[in-house]
């Protein structure tokens, strides 16, 4: 089998060119706002290799990004918008969390909170799955308030019963047991970064190499065809949901488990990785193998990004907050579904180039020899 | 505590009022979304146009102190969104969900970063100035009689007239509505702007009517409960006045019941959990409109 490049190329460019636009963008906002490009471009696109540990850190950002597109993308492969990888991830953390306090064997313990977190999450989004399937109900629509029950659920929870005696604003450590070992000593990278690769690989297998992914993609394509094909597509619906909250799940346990050890009762250390996922997942195409990608670049960005919160905050100027970054991800987003965007500058270029031999030809200087 | 008591909420004016003001920016958003899907497109960035609408509005209001400024530029928000949507949804025959996802992202970013690197605060903007408030009209929002309005309105171009038979064709058979000489992409793109622009309205009077300010996230999912509203109103501007109104008495209620009784994020909760249910509960014969978010190529 020979792997047909060209076959990527465009695709490829179409998200390089999406990016572009919104970076820039991006710079605009900030040039707008009377910042230093310089600085900001130092920043962004050198934050992440300023040490060591900060491209180590750099990875680990790719955990979380890659488990909530990889959530957008299964849903997606199935024509299901699911926006609700966010949700899904709060409830993975607070499983996560509420296992990783009780006491269970070290290995054990991992396990159980791992499996427990993928479950609730599968659970959350096979809610909405089987309200699309069996009612009829707009997914995104439910997913967006599955997101909010989702939140005060985990802002009860840790608030009135998970909550850490000594410091009320955030639940308990979890034990020792259950955190998940450090890669390399004393850095954010931990063993989830290479179970997340796996993850990868393993939604690949699924549904490209497995019957249920030839079905999860026939109902993508066109459910009315796949139903005549034998496909339940309502049965396709609800187990690709299922699948997608479970990988939202994962991306919450990790968090819990590997970076951070708890969540804070109004859950601002985990927010949003679960909207950034989207435009992970649509700049990857929706396939595993392009998410790592996007998943690691973005990676790079999120960390720069935190460095130009920092860096810009000089001569007593307030510094770009972390959120430029949502507002970049929704231009990214936003070109992305600007169909055909790469033919257009394509065709413009090679309009350019035409014209530029014509002229040439004129001129007697082409074809000569 | 006795029941009568906990709900003595309900005698007094405030209760009525509230609720009308909760019914406002998800009905104007819901009659918006009605007529553009009515033409067959769907724009699930209602929540972002709501979030830039109120933004700029303060924003302009903030700085150039004049009321009427400050809704226009609110307004020009909706129309820059409807003419985005429809350049992606309509003329260049895109996938209409994904630019909304992406709008939504990029208007709780953008909110964000401004009130942050204006105003210093990740929560909410000063209180605007009495004079770029929008008035009350005898102690009624003016944007309550708009909505009832728009909505009645709205009901009369869809249902009685020529426009609103257009309008219905080309959602319900683009092919056939061509064939019949109606230029599908005019519609569309007409349909979208009109939709976007209520829904940038909705934005307006949450900063410049209601709250006074911008605040974070100060939509917080109305536009999703809006498209909710659509399908609960099966696709009709009178329905969605009257479910608005529904949706508005449960989530003042939700706001009425004192705390205390009850875990405040129940309360909180509420309000989302309302609206997938009815979603569930209430919507499973709704037909949508024959050609809703297919996008239509010449061929």
């Amino acid at each position: 089998m020979r792997l047909d490049l060209r076959r990527y190329a465009k695709p490829l460019a179409e998200s390089a060119l999406s990016v572009l636009i919104g970076v820039a963008v991006g710079t605009l906002l900030v040039i707008l706002a009377g910042y230093s490009p310089v600085v900001f471009f130092k920043a962004l696109f050198g934050g992440a290799f300023r040490s060591r540990n900060a491209f180590l850190d750099t990875l680990s950002y790719m955990v979380p990004l890659t488990l909530t597109a990889i959530s957008f993308a299964v849903a997606a492969r199935a024509s299901v918008f699911n926006i609700g990888a966010e949700g899904q991830m709060y409830i993975g953390a607070l499983v996560a969390n509420a296992i990783g306090v009780m006491a269970l064997p070290n290995g054990a313990h991992q396990v159980v909170a791992i499996l427990a977190a993928f479950l609730a999450g599968g659970l959350w989004g096979w809610i909405a799955g089987i309200l699309k399937a069996k009612r009829q109900v707009n997914e995104v629509v439910s997913t967006i308030m599955l997101n909010w029950l989702a939140f005060y659920l985990v802002n009860y929870v840790a608030t009135y019963h998970l909550y850490d005696p000594k410091a009320p604003y955030k639940t308990e450590y979890v034990r020792e047991t259950a955190r998940l070992p450090e890669l390399i000593p004393r850095t954010s990278l931990t063993l989830d970064w290479v179970l997340t690769i796996l993850i990868a690989f393993l939604m690949f297998f699924l549904v490209w190499k497995t019957s249920l992914g030839y079905e999860i993609r026939a109902t993508g394509i066109n459910p009315t065809a796949a139903e005549y094909g034998g496909v339940d597509p309502s049965k396709v619906i609800s187990i690709s949901m299922f699948l997608s909250g479970g990988a939202g799940g994962l991306a919450g346990a990790f968090l819990v488990l590997g970076r951070f050890g708890f969540i804070t009762t109004t859950l601002t250390n985990i927010l949003n990785w679960g909207f950034d996922g989207i435009a992970v997942s649509l700049v990857g195409r929706n396939h595993p193998i392009g998410i790592l990608f996007s998943a690691l670049f973005f990676a790079l960005l999120y960390n720069g990004a935190l460095e130009v919160q920092v860096a810009t905050a000089t001569g007593g100027k307030t510094g770009v907050p972390i959120e430029l970054v949502l507002a970049v991800m929704g231009i990214i987003v936003i070109a992305v579904a600007v169909p055909g965007l790469w033919d257009m500058v394509q065709e413009r270029l090679l309009l350019r180039r035409k014209r530029v031999e014509v002229r040439g030809e004129a001129a007697g200087t082409v074809g000569g020899e | 505590m006795q029941v009568a008591e906990l709900l003595r909420f309900l005698l007094y004016p405030t209760f009525y009022a509230g609720m009308l003001r909760m019914m406002v920016p998800i009905t104007l958003g819901a009659v918006g979304e009605i007529i553009s899907e009515r033409s067959g497109v769907v724009n699930i960035g209602l929540e972002g146009i709501m979030m830039l609408g109120a933004l700029v509005s303060t924003y302009v209001g903030h700085f150039t102190g004049s009321m009427v400024l400050a809704v226009v530029s609110g307004l020009v928000v909706g129309l820059a969104a409807g003419f985005l949507h429809a350049g992606i949804a309509v003329n260049l025959a895109g996938d209409q969900i994904i630019d909304g996802v992406g709008l939504n992202l990029f208007a709780v970013g953008i909110g964000e970063v401004l009130l942050y690197l204006t105003w210093g605060s990740f929560a909410t903007s000063p209180q605007l100035p009495p004079e770029v408030r929008v008035p009350s009209i005898h102690g009624f929002s003016p944007f309550v009689v708009l909505t009832l309005l728009v909505a009645a309105a709205t009901w009369v171009v869809v249902e009685k007239t020529r426009w609103g038979l257009r309008l219905k064709a080309v959602g319900e058979d683009p092919v056939a509505a061509e064939a019949a000489g109606i230029d599908v992409f005019k519609v569309r793109t007409i349909a979208t702007v009109v939709g976007s622009l209520l829904t940038a309205s909705a934005g307006v009077f949450l900063s410049l009517d209601w709250l006074g300010a911008y605040t974070k996230n100060i939509s917080a999912g109305r536009g999703f409960i809006a498209l909710a509203l659509v399908v609960f109103s099966r696709w009709n501007p009178l329905t969605a006045l009257l479910g608005g109104l529904i949706f508005g008495f449960l989530f003042q209620l939700s706001q009425s019941i004192p705390s205390g009784v009850v875990p405040d994020q129940i309360l909180w909760a509420l309000p989302y959990l309302v609206t997938l249910l009815i979603s569930a509960g209430f919507l499973a014969k709704a037909r949508p409109p024959g050609a809703v978010g297919r996008p239509y190529k010449r061929v």
